[in-house]
């Protein structure tokens, strides 16, 4: 399976297969349909291309609210039952501190500072062995 | 004044989703224009954003209305939301953290009091809810060419 984008037709959300990893960048205000039309689409990709991790760079994205939130809790949700891993890559200072204060924490959430970062926690774009993906978890 | 209330002051639909986007793309131009620093705004327009998703998944959608407040120098944001949906009974269920009769996180209401300065919210049964907050910046707004 080559790399590249992969849906950027289907919506304004482009994902883009990095070897082992789908790259997801958010826009930086999606509306409500499209979120759930992504986390559906990601689900597919997974098992489509046989990924072991997902980066979604939010890097982007002014506000996360709680219906964002769940969406993105729910997407690393699905991807684990996939046995994939979940990074959320590059969330702005402001939107940290607000969705401390909103009382959603995420714990579920694996975070990385940039997707650079992100895509070296899941083990780099050339690791395509499922064992090498195994050792490097926890 | 008059300048900026002209394109801070509106009356916004809360329809469809869609509407929610454009909604929080105006109370982020309104704050920043009345001098709310990046973090303030952030808060705002999150409280916002689920207030709005409140009155239109709760409330089969309603209004919000935009108004600028000024208290000597402090510059300040009014945010009205408005529906006539089914209402909610319990006002102090509603609020309390993890609470939700439909699938979200139960985290709105409470939340988006935690991120303004005042909240208050008018709800009566089978009439309609209201809620209403109001956030300052922690600073005047400064002319264009005074950046430090
Ligand atoms: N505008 C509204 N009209 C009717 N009920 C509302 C409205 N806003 C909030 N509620 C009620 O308060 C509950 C809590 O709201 P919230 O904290 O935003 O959580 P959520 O939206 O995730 O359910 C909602 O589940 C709903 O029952
Ligand atoms: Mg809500």
């Amino acid at each position: 399976m080559s790399d590249g984008f992969l849906s950027a037709g289907t919506g304004a959300v482009p994902v883009l297969k990095l070897g082992d990893v789908l790259l997801v960048t958010l826009p930086g205000d999606l509306h409500d349909g499209l979120a759930e039309q992504l986390q559906q689409d990601i689900g597919e990709a997974i098992v489509r291309h046989r990924v072991g991790g997902v980066v979604i760079d939010i890097s982007g994205v002014e506000i996360v609210d709680s219906f964002l939130g769940r969406v993105l809790a729910e997407i690393a949700a699905g991807a684990r039952l996939l046995a994939a891993r979940t990074v959320v890559a590059g969330m702005r200072p402001a939107v940290a501190l607000t969705l401390v204060e909103l009382g959603l924490t995420l714990p579920g959430l694996r975070t990385a500072l940039s997707a650079g970062a992100a895509v070296e926690l899941l083990g780099g774009p050339d690791v395509v062995r499922p064992a090498d993906r195994r050792r490097g978890d926890g | 004044m008059s300048g900026t209330a002209a394109r801070v002051d509106a009356r916004l639909p809360i329809r469809s989703d869609r509407d929610l986007v454009w909604l929080r793309q105006h109370v982020r131009q309104a704050a920043a224009l009345l001098g709310f620093s990046l973090v303030e705004q952030t808060k705002l327009v999150t409280a916002a954003s689920e207030l709005a998703r409140n009155t239109l998944v709760h409330g089969g959608g309603g209004e919000l209305r935009v108004e600028q407040v000024t208290e000597g120098a402090a510059q300040g944001l009014r945010l009205t939301f408005s529906d006539q949906g089914p209402g909610i009974a319990d006002l102090e269920q509603a609020l309390r953290d993890g609470f939700t009769s439909g699938e979200g996180l139960g985290m709105g209401l409470g939340g988006a009091r935690r991120l303004v300065h005042a909240f208050s919210i008018d709800s009566t049964p089978g009439v309609g809810t209201v809620v209403t907050v109001t956030s300052w910046a922690a600073r005047p707004p400064r002319p264009r060419e005074g950046r430090s």
